[in-house]
This record gives structure tokens, sequence and C-alpha cells, in this order.
């Protein structure tokens, strides 16, 4: 008798680790529901299934090495537009200031990695492609007066990399279509149809990317949510976060009401993310920036002016 | 007697459903002696390998590999997703609702096969370049110590 209370403890527990707990098992759990019932039949609660499971699939059912492969496309796109600058000093700045900044990011470990690259263009911009391929204008190095501006503009884009912000402009019918057909066929290799389905969503998905990033810009809530992830590895990393500030400011100054191109076109005003930015920071001390740090900065950055 | 044996079913299975086995989801990631990018590499994990994990630091998980070798990887490493390779056959058998879409041959070296076909215009040059522009992590420690920085290595 005194057993149980122990059994129903026992039945409960294992009750509740079957339970799904995921939204993507409630269409398999009603089709099998269906069957039991006998209203439907198991071919058809198959492609029931199928078609369930497409209505759920998002930018988080992405696998980071898929992501992987959608960021190489999208930085080769983009650099189709804008020439790289080989300036290899510089690259390799902007690559041991980057890395270092990734690690103090809640994100620091991508498929591919985190790497960066200047692309000569005077306009005032930066590129983010999925998996951390990360583009900066030498028009936007210009701007920058000091390691901790240039260590803001990495770390903002850091913050798009870091929440998926390229993956989220994929429109959401592509992913239906493209993962859900991957995921039926695993195993197999795809047929003529699927393989052309899957090239189409691929293709698709990189022009939705590279349009946001070159043409129309992301929602202002992720410009905000990049910007809190750069000062949150500003301070982390012992940056002065208001830099994001001071470098929003020359940005500001220097694009000046010009939205038709570069950063002005794709990116909210100024104003907006410096009263964001200013809320976040709130009135930390100011950082004591080591003559070392500037003179880094000096021997690279300045040489562009 | 079938009491026990129910209740013994009901936590072997909590055992097996909670002893962390956790998948490495990135091309390759150190483990570190130390729950800190400037620890000491013990060893080099590659993509879809398991390893169990046996405690946790802030964003560091602690983990021993299948070769008995035990340290700490960052936690945005590792999934307990399961994970297949691009070419679709899983890298663990068994397949479950909750597994990652699997990487088939669309968003997959494949996909980007045929996207160059379709774009001889787009050089993918720079990309392979830009991957191989890696920063060691003697240099990223000597770089922030010279510069001032906060030098913890994404410790927290």
């Amino acid at each position: 008798m005194n057993s149980r209370p122990y059994f129903l403890f026992g039945a409960a527990l294992a009750l509740a680790l079957l339970l799904p707990t995921g939204c993507s098992t409630v269409a398999e759990y009603s089709t099998l529901a269906g069957q039991a019932a006998g209203v439907i039949t198991s071919d058809q609660a198959q492609s029931i299934n199928r078609t369930a499971a497409a209505v759920e699939k998002t930018f988080q059912d992405i696998t980071p090495e898929q992501e992987y492969y959608i960021g190489r496309s999208v930085a080769a796109t983009v650099m189709a537009t804008y020439r790289p600058y080989d300036q290899s000093a510089l690259n390799q700045y902007l690559t041991v200031l980057g890395q270092t900044l990734a690690q103090y990011s809640d994100r620091p470990e991508t498929f591919g990695g985190y790497h960066f690259l200047a692309i000569e263009t005077e306009e005032v911009n930066a590129f983010a492609a999925p998996g951390g391929l990360i583009l900066v204008s030498r028009g936007l190095l210009r701007c920058c007066r000091s390691e901790d501006a240039l260590a803001a503009v990495l770390a903002h884009e850091i913050g798009h990399v870091q929440n998926r912000h390229g993956l989220r402009a994929i429109k959401k019918g592509r992913l239906n279509s493209a993962l859900t057909t991957l995921a039926v066929e695993a195993g197999k290799n795809l047929g003529g149809a699927d393989l052309a389905e899957a090239t189409k969503a691929f293709e698709g998905s990189i022009t939705d990317i590279s349009s946001a990033l070159m043409n129309s810009g992301y929602a202002r809530s992720f410009e905000n949510d990049a910007d809190a992830v750069a000062v949150q590895i500003l301070t982390r990393a012992g940056y002065s976060p208001s830099a994001l500030i001071v470098m929003l400011r020359e940005m500001k100054s220097r694009i000046g009401t010009d939205t038709t191109r570069g950063f002005g076109k794709t990116h909210p005003s100024p104003d907006s993310r410096i009263q964001h930015v200013s809320a976040l920071i709130g009135s930390q001390p100011a950082v004591a920036v080591p003559a070392a740090r500037q003179q880094r900065f000096n021997d690279v950055i300045a040489r562009l002016r | 007697m079938k009491v026990n044996a129910v209740i013994l079913c009901a936590f072997s299975l909590a055992g097996t459903l909670l002893a962390d086995t956790m998948r490495v989801q990135v091309q390759s990631s150190q483990v570190r002696g130390t729950p800190s990018f400037l620890g000491q590499v013990v060893t080099t994990l590659t993509y879809g390998q398991a390893v169990e994990t046996t405690g946790a630091q802030g964003p560091w998980m602690q983990v021993r590999t299948s070769d008995g070798k035990t340290g700490w990887v960052h936690s945005s490493a590792l999934t307990t997703k399961r994970l297949s390779t691009q070419t679709g056959g899983a890298v663990s058998a068994g397949a479950s609702g909750d597994e990652l879409a699997l990487a088939g041959k669309g968003f997959s070296a494949d996909g980007e096969a045929q996207f160059k076909a379709q774009h001889a215009d787009i050089d993918f040059s720079w990309v392979d370049r830009m991957l191989k522009m890696n920063a060691s992590s003697a240099q990223i420690a000597t770089f922030a110590k010279a510069g001032g920085l906060k030098q913890n290595g994404g410790a927290r």
C-alpha cells in the first residue's frame, strides 16, 4: 500500500518527461490521434505532417552550418557591389579587434567564426552576413576617431550576427518549402523537382538578406537590439560604451540628411538610436584610454585620412 | 516488484533525458582547461561530435569527451539538438521531431555550387580569403593586454 504514492509519482514523472514541449510536435500528435480514431489513413497523416511542419518552419530551424553557407553567398553578393579594400595591415587590425570583441559576446562561436574585412567605398556603411562575415566601409572607418569608436561599430555588427537578424530577413514562405523538403527527404538523394525547389529557396534567401543589407535595412527594433549587444560587449571588454554615441553623432554629421544611400538609407535616424543607447548606458564612469590603444589605432586608421 | 520496475523505469528514463549529451554545432571548437578563452587548449572538437556535460559556469560548459578528456567549451558551440551532415546522413542514429532541420542539398556546399553556376559575376575568392583571416589566442591576449582591456577571455 505504501508503494502507491511512489508509483503515482513515477508515472507522473514519466508522463511529464514524455509530454511534448515544443509546438513542432503538436501537429504530429494530433494526426496520431486522428489515425487512432480511424478518421484518416496513415498516408493522409503523413502528408498532413509534412504540411503542418512546413507552417512551423522559422529562421530558428536553420542550422549553424546552413547559416554558414547562406552567409558565404550573402558576403560574396555584397562584395560584387562593394569591392574589398586590400590593405593587409588594416584588415589584420580589424581581424584582431573584431575577434577579440566576439569573445565577449553571448555568441562567440559560430560555425565558421567571425571574420572582418574593409571594403573600399566612401559610403558610410557596414554589413554583417549571417554566421559572422563582417564588412566595414572605408567611409565608415574615416568616421572613427578612436579604437573605442571602431569597436562600437564592429560590436554592433556582431550584435546582428548574434541575433541572427540576417536569417530573419528571409521571407518565411521560402523556409517552409526549403527546410521541409529537406527534412522529409533526409537520407535520400533529392529528386530533380526537390533539388530545383531547394536551389530556388537558397537563391531567394540570398536575395532577401542581401537586399535587406544593401537596400531596405532592418526593422528599427533589430538596430536597437544590435546597439544593446554593442553596449554589452564594449562594457564587458573594457571599452567605453559611450563611444557608440560618439560614433552615431559623427555619422549623423557626415551623412547629414542623405537617406538615399549607405547607412542613411538602411538605418533609422542616428538621433533615435542615440536616445536609446543613452538610456541603456545610464551614467557609467568614463573609461580611461591607454596611450597604446590610441597609438595602434592611429597607426592603422589615421593612414586612411 | 512491478511497482519498483515502473519507478526504476521512470527514473532511468529521467536519467537518459537529463544526462546531457551535447553536440558540437560549429566547424571546430576548443576544449579549454579553464572556463575562459584564455584557458589552455586541452583538445579540439569537430562538428557533430558528442560530449557529456558535467557542469556549467556562466556561459561555459564543463564537458567530457568520448576519449575521456575533460575541460570547458563555450555553450554557443554546443547544442542539445541532433545534427546531420550536409550530405543528409544523420551523424547519430535515430531521428526525432526536435532534430535540427536536415541540411540536405539546399543551404549547403551543393547549394552554393548551384548558386555559383548561376552567378558567374559573383566572386567567392575574397570570402575564402576572409575565412582564413584569424587572430590566434596569443595575438588576442597580447592585444587585450596592450590595449588595457579586461582580460577574462569571455569568463563571467
